[in-house]
């Protein structure tokens, strides 16, 4: 789908959020960015959506592509809705932005809204539902223009565990069925585990991306239960604290 | 419902203290008139004072209304404009920093007509709380969102439209509130240094008028309505706040 080929990113103040960073995505991916604080996953995901340009180094898309807006799909770790906006008119902004009207969006809207369990709360508003359910609301608007590629930035890093592991399948079984490409940055083992078929571990100061791990885990909810699963988080931990030190 | 009746409760004790203060100590009433009396001076010429309440408020709304479309309408040139920002900002700050009284006899001989040198008064106090918070709120959309709409390909003016001018209304309205009883306050100051050279028909030249006269009940009806106006605009737009922010849902 595209290629991040030796990519670097210094900010004004001077931080230098990435180092030749390399990496290839292909279509269908999961790719989970994993890493603790400072190694500059957020800054390669921005760089990949292209609300920030690389110092060094270039992303291209295959076949030279440019990506038009609704292409890619962007989740913040926190809902970012319009608060004075019901769940449907914020799941309605990216195609109002896209210039069409609410009659010629509604099907989408209902369908979306339905993929994500969010039917009987189209007229509610963001501070009328949980936590959980905004971040529902902000995936249904993040996949409404029915994306090729979906970033997500910590999405459920501050839901409560349980909220959490319910996210995390139905994330699972959405990629699994929209065939779309998912970029997942975390801080959470576990989470990457769970969720990604490649996790790309990065170190900080200055961020880069120091090995990529492979994993072979069936995609349904039971993988948390399957001993693989333990197997594949404790391989994270070693590489992960070996790339630390 | 104990507690919202204490300061009605509280008011009224005070106003008993007064009256019998007054009368026990016999304190003559051109120092410090009792209640009652005040009452006799409204009661003596309620017509006259209502009138003077009336004109003082049209000065009041006039530039409340002129201090919103102005301080609104700056705010969002400031915000899509970061040249506009820079001119606009040290001198709107430049206007709030200067005491009215100063500056008031300047702006009454200038202007000629008395009613609008009032109004331009009182908008000169009244403008900075709307400008500001205009200015706040427009700059409140966490940048994630921003990010969001230049993702989508949004313009400046769809960005300001869709997510900068909603985020604002709150922001507007509760300038609004501050700004309504600091109009009112504008146009009573102007109205004292215009005297009776000015517009000579509002609240406080009636009390001016009063205390020249030694008048003094009468001088207290009129800062008892003048009072009771400031409550009633404080809440009045509360309550409109209120009421939009209800009908947008994000109460």
């Amino acid at each position: 789908m595209l290629t991040i080929a030796t990519v670097g990113r210094r900010f004004p103040s001077g931080t230098e959020a990435l180092r030749d960073a390399s990496l290839r995505l292909q279509t269908g991916d999961f790719v989970a960015l994993l890493g603790p604080s400072g190694c500059g996953k957020s800054t390669l995901l921005r760089l990949i959506a292209g609300l920030d340009q690389p110092d060094s180094g270039t992303i291209t898309w295959d076949a030279g592509h440019k990506p038009q807006p609704g292409e890619i799909g962007y989740v913040f770790q926190d809902a970012t809705l319009l608060p004075w906006a019901t769940t449907e008119e914020n799941v309605f902004l990216p195609l109002r932005l896209r210039g069409l009207t609410r009659t010629q969006a509604q099907r989408d809207i209902a369908a979306v809204l339905a993929r994500v369990g969010l039917t009987g709360f189209e007229s509610a508003r963001p501070q009328q539902l949980s936590g959980g359910m905004r971040m529902r609301v902000s995936i249904a608007r993040a996949l409404v223009t029915k994306p090729k590629l979906l970033l997500m930035d910590e999405p459920f890093a501050a839901l409560d565990e349980f909220t959490r592991h319910k996210l995390q399948a139905d994330l699972l079984a959405l990629w699994r069925d929209l065939g779309c490409t998912v970029v997942f940055v975390t801080h959470s083992i576990y989470e990457a585990a769970f969720l990604a078929r490649r996790i790309v571990l990065m170190t900080p100061r200055p961020g880069r991306i120091a090995r990529e791990i492979q994993s072979s885990l069936a995609p349904s909810p039971e993988t948390r239960l399957d001993p693989a699963y333990a197997t594949l988080v404790a391989d994270i931990s070693k590489a992960m604290e070996a790339a630390l030190a | 419902m104990i507690l919202r009746l204490a300061p009605w409760f509280f008011g009224l004790l005070a106003l008993f203290a007064w009256e019998g203060a007054v009368r026990g100590l016999d304190v003559p009433a051109y120092i410090v008139p009792a209640p009652s009396s005040v009452f006799q001076a409204f009661v003596a010429d309620p017509l006259g004072l209502a009138v003077s309440l009336a004109s003082t408020l049209t000065v009041t709304f006039a530039a409340l209304l002129v201090a919103a479309i102005l301080g609104a309408s700056m705010a969002i040139g400031m915000a899509t404009s970061r040249f506009a920002q820079a001119a606009i900002q040290p001198w709107a700050v430049a206007l709030q920093v200067t005491p009215l009284p100063a500056i008031a006899p300047l702006i009454i001989i200038w202007v000629g007509d008395p009613f609008t040198s009032l109004v331009v008064c009182a908008t000169i106090v009244a403008f900075f709380p709307l400008f500001a918070n205009t200015a706040t709120g427009l700059a409140s959309p966490p940048p994630e969102l921003a990010d969001l709409f230049q993702l989508y390909g949004a313009g400046r003016f769809r960005t300001l439209t869709l997510l900068r001018l909603p985020a604002a209304v709150p922001y507007f309205l509760s300038g609004l509130r501050i700004s309504g009883g600091l109009a009112l306050v504008g146009a009573v100051v102007a109205e004292l240094v215009a005297g009776s050279g000015g517009f000579a028909s509002g609240l406080a030249y009636r009390i001016l008028e009063a205390s020249y006269r030694l008048e003094m009940p009468r001088m207290f009806a009129a800062l008892v309505l003048l009072a009771l106006a400031g409550i009633a605009i404080n809440y009045g737009l509360g309550a409109f706040g209120d009421w939009v922010t209800r009908r947008r849902g994000n109460a």
